[in-house]
C-alpha cells in the first residue's frame, strides 16, 4: 500500500539517525504526538536531541552541529517560530560555504498549519528565508517529493528550508501538472494550496474553462519546466501564483519572474494582509477552492471585457 | 607558574602586540582600508590560554568574535595570512577578500569564522562541541555575553556537560558604553547559577594559570578583566591612562622582556614589509 507523507518523513528520519548517524534537533520532540507522527520514537542516545526553549540559541546550536559535518535536521513545529529560529541559520549556516569555504548544511523542517491558532505561529513563513542568499527552499507535499528533496540534500552541501504543511501529512498521492493543450488560464500553486488549487481547477472546468495547473516544489532556486512556461505563455489570459504565505514575498517575486519569462500577466493570491484571530470570522486561512475559482473568474471576466 | 612558562606566554603576547602596532600604523596611514578591531591590551588572555592548552597537547576548536587577531596569532595562525586579510587583497586572501578583520577563519588552527553578529559564536561553538565532543574554546566580549541567545546557549551547554571553556574578555566596554550602565550582574555568577564553574579574574598569566586544571573537563566560564588600549574600531586612542599588561609583564621580566620584545618587533615588522611588497 502507498505510504503517506507522514510515514515517509518518519522513515527518512529513522534512516538519518540509525544509518547515517545524523542528528535531529528540536523542542519537545520526544513527547506526545512526536511532531504529528513524523518522528520515530527515538531518544538522545539515538541522536534525537531535545533543545531548550531558547529558540534563537537553538538555531545556533544546530548551525554548530552542521559545521561538524553532521547534517542535522532541525524541526520547527510552527513556521512562525522562524522569526526566532532563523537568524543563525540564514546568517551563518547559509553563508559559511561562501565566506570560509566551509559547508554547513542544515535541513530545516518548517512545519505549517493554520486554523484557530492565532496571529503569529501559523501558516507558511517561507518568504522569511527567501530574500537571503545561500538557502534553498522547497515545499514537498507528496511522499515522492519528500524522498527526492532529502536525497538531493544529502548529495549537496547547502542549507535547505523545507516548508512542510501538516495538511499534507495524510497525503499518499503524487500531484501532477496539467500543461497540455491551450489553456485559458494557469494556476501555479505552492505548498498546501496545491490541493485546493486542484479543486478550483475542477470547478472552473465545469464552467467550461480550460485551466492548467503547475505544482511548484522548488521555490529557491525557482524550478519550472520549459514546457510549463510554454503553457503559460500560450494561455489566453496568463496565470496566478497561489501560496500559504503573505503575497508580499515569494508569490509577488515569482509572479514577476514568470511574467518576464512568458510575457503574460501573472496574478497572486495568498494570506490576506492581516493578523489571524482565533474565531472563524477573523482567522486568516490559505485560499480555498471557492475563493480561488472566484478570484480567477473575476480575472477572466475582466480580461474578456 | 614558573618563569619559563611566563616567558613563553610573553613571547606570544609580544607577537600579538607588535602585530597590532603595525596594524595600527598601517590603518592610520590608510594602507589598511577596512575597519579593524585591534586587540592590543588584551593579548595576555589568548597568549596564556593557548600556552597552557598546547602544553596539555590539546588543539581545541576555536570560536571567537570580531576582536580576534590575538586569538588567531596566539593559537598558531599564520601571521602572513592575517596581514593579507587586513589588506583586503583579493588575490592572496584565503577567503578571497571575504574575511577581513572581524571574520578570521583558519582551518589549520581549527578557528571558525565569525559572522559579525556579536555572540553568535557561543551557541554555534556549543553546537560544534556537542556534536564533535572535541575540546572547544569560545571567546566572547563582556557585551556579547549579554545577548539573549548567549545566555540561553550557556544554560544548555551546562546541562549537556560539554568539554568547553567560555572566556569572557571583559574590557568593561561595549564600544564606549561601560558595563555598569548596561547591567548590575556578573557573568561568573551567571555561569554559577547555570551550575557550571564560573570565576572572575584579571589577565595576569599567573591568575589564569590557576584554573587550567578544570580546562575541558566540564563547562567552565572565566570572566577575565582586561583593557583595550585602542578604539573599538580603527586606529585611535582614547586615553594614555589605561593599564597595559604588556608593559607590566615586560617590566617584570626585566632585560629578558626587553630582548624578546625587540627581537619579535624586528621579525614582525619585517613580515609586514615583505607582505606589503608582494601586493
Ligand atoms: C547582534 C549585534 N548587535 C550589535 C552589534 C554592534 N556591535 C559590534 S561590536 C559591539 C560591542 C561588542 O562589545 P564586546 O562584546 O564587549 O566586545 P569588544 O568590542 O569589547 O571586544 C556592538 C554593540 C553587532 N555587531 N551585532
Ligand atoms: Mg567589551
Amino acid at each position: 500500500m502507498a505510504e503517506t507523507v507522514r510515514e515517509t518523513i518518519k522513515k527518512i528520519i529513522r534512516n538519518h539517525l540509525k544509518k547515517k548517524k545524523g542528528k535531529v534537533f528540536g523542542q519537545c520532540l520526544t513527547a506526545v504526538g512526536w511532531v504529528g507522527g513524523t518522528l520515530p520514537e527515538l531518544y538522545e542516545k539515538d541522536g534525537m536531541i531535545e533543545l531548550s526553549m531558547a529558540d534563537v540559541a537553538g538555531g545556533g546550536i544546530v548551525t554548530g552541529s552542521a559545521l561538524m559535518k553532521n547534517r542535522p535536521i532541525y524541526v520547527i513545529r510552527y513556521q512562525g517560530f522562524n522569526w526566532y529560529n532563523a537568524p543563525m541559520i540564514v546568517n551563518y549556516a547559509a553563508k559559511s560555504k561562501e565566506i570560509w569555504n566551509t559547508p554547513c548544511p542544515v535541513f530545516v523542517r518548517g512545519i505549517g498549519m493554520e486554523g484557530a491558532i492565532g496571529p503569529v505561529a501559523g501558516s507558511s513563513h517561507h518568504s522569511l528565508y527567501f530574500r537571503m542568499p545561500g538557502v534553498k527552499i522547497v515545499s514537498p507535499m507528496t511522499p515522492g517529493e519528500y524522498k527526492k528533496i532529502y536525497k538531493s540534500f544529502m548529495s549537496e552541501e547547502e542549507v535547505y528550508y523545507v516548508s512542510e504543511h501538516r495538511g499534507s501529512f495524510n497525503n499518499k498521492k503524487e500531484l501532477i501538472d496539467d500543461i497540455t493543450g491551450t489553456k485559458d488560464f494557469v494556476i501555479i500553486a505552492i505548498s498546501i494550496t496545491r490541493f485546493q488549487a486542484i479543486e478550483a481547477k475542477k470547478k472552473l472546468e465545469k464552467k467550461g474553462y480550460k485551466i492548467g495547473i503547475i505544482h511548484i516544489l522548488w521555490i529557491k532556486p525557482f524550478k519550472i519546466s520549459k514546457k510549463a512556461l510554454k503553457c503559460v505563455s500560450n494561455s489566453r489570459f496568463g496565470g496566478i501564483i497561489i501560496d500559504d504565505d503573505y503575497v508580499d514575498g515569494i508569490s509577488n517575486s515569482l509572479a514577476n519572474k514568470v511574467n518576464h519569462l512568458t510575457n503574460k500577466k501573472i496574478f497572486t493570491m495568498g494570506l490576506s494582509d492581516k493578523s489571524a484571530g482565533f474565531h472563524k470570522k477573523v482567522d486568516n486561512l490559505p485560499p480555498n477552492a471557492d475563493q480561488i475559482s472566484n478570484k480567477i473568474l473575476g480575472i477572466l471576466n475582466n480580461a474578456k471585457k | 607558574m614558573d618563569k619559563k612558562l611566563r616567558i613563553k606566554v610573553f613571547e606570544k603576547a609580544s607577537l600579538c602586540r607588535n602585530f597590532e602596532i603595525n596594524a595600527f600604523n598601517y590603518s592610520k596611514n590608510r594602507t589598511i582600508k577596512i575597519p579593524i578591531y585591534l586587540s592590543a591590551g588584551q593579548e595576555f588572555t589568548p597568549a596564556t590560554l593557548s600556552t597552557l592548552i598546547f602544553n596539555k597537547k590539546i588543539k581545541p576548536l576555536i570560536f571567537a568574535q570580531h576582536r580576534c587577531h590575538s586569538t588567531y596569532l596566539s593559537f598558531g595562525g599564520k601571521i602572513e595570512n592575517l596581514i593579507v586579510e587586513l589588506l583586503g587583497n583579493y588575490r592572496l586572501s584565503n577567503t578571497r577578500g571575504m574575511g577581513g578583520s572581524a571574520s578570521i577563519y583558519s582551518k589549520e588552527i581549527k578557528m571558525y569564522g565569525h559572522d559579525g553578529h556579536m555572540g553568535t559564536q557561543v551557541p554555534i561553538g556549543i553546537g560544534a562541541c556537542f556534536t564533535s565532543r572535541k575540546p572547544t574554546i569560545v571567546f566572547m566580549g563582556d557585551a556579547s555575553a549579554e545577548e539573549d541567545y548567549v545566555l540561553g546557549a550557556l544554560g544548555w551547554a551546562s546541562v549537556k556537560k560539554l568539554p568547553i571553556l567560555f572566556i569572557v574578555e571583559d574590557n568593561n566596554l561595549s564600544i564606549l558604553t561601560e558595563k555598569k550602565v548596561r547591567r548590575n550582574w556578573h557573568m561568573h555568577e551567571v555561569a554559577r547559577s547555570f551550575k557550571m564553574r564560573g570565576y572572575d579574574l584579571n589577565d595576569n598569566p599567573k591568575e589564569i594559570y590557576k584554573y587550567q586544571k578544570y580546562f575541558f573537563k566540564e563547562p567552565m566560564l572565566l570572566n577575565i578583566n582586561t583593557n583595550r588600549l585602542f578604539w573599538h574600531a580603527g586606529a585611535g586612542k582614547d586615553s594614555d591612562e589605561i593599564f597595559d599588561r604588556y608593559l607590566n609583564e615586560k617590566k617584570y621580566l626585566g632585560s629578558i622582556g626587553e630582548r624578546i620584545d625587540k627581537k619579535i618587533k624586528q621579525k614582525v615588522d619585517e613580515i609586514w614589509r615583505k607582505q606589503l611588497e608582494k601586493l
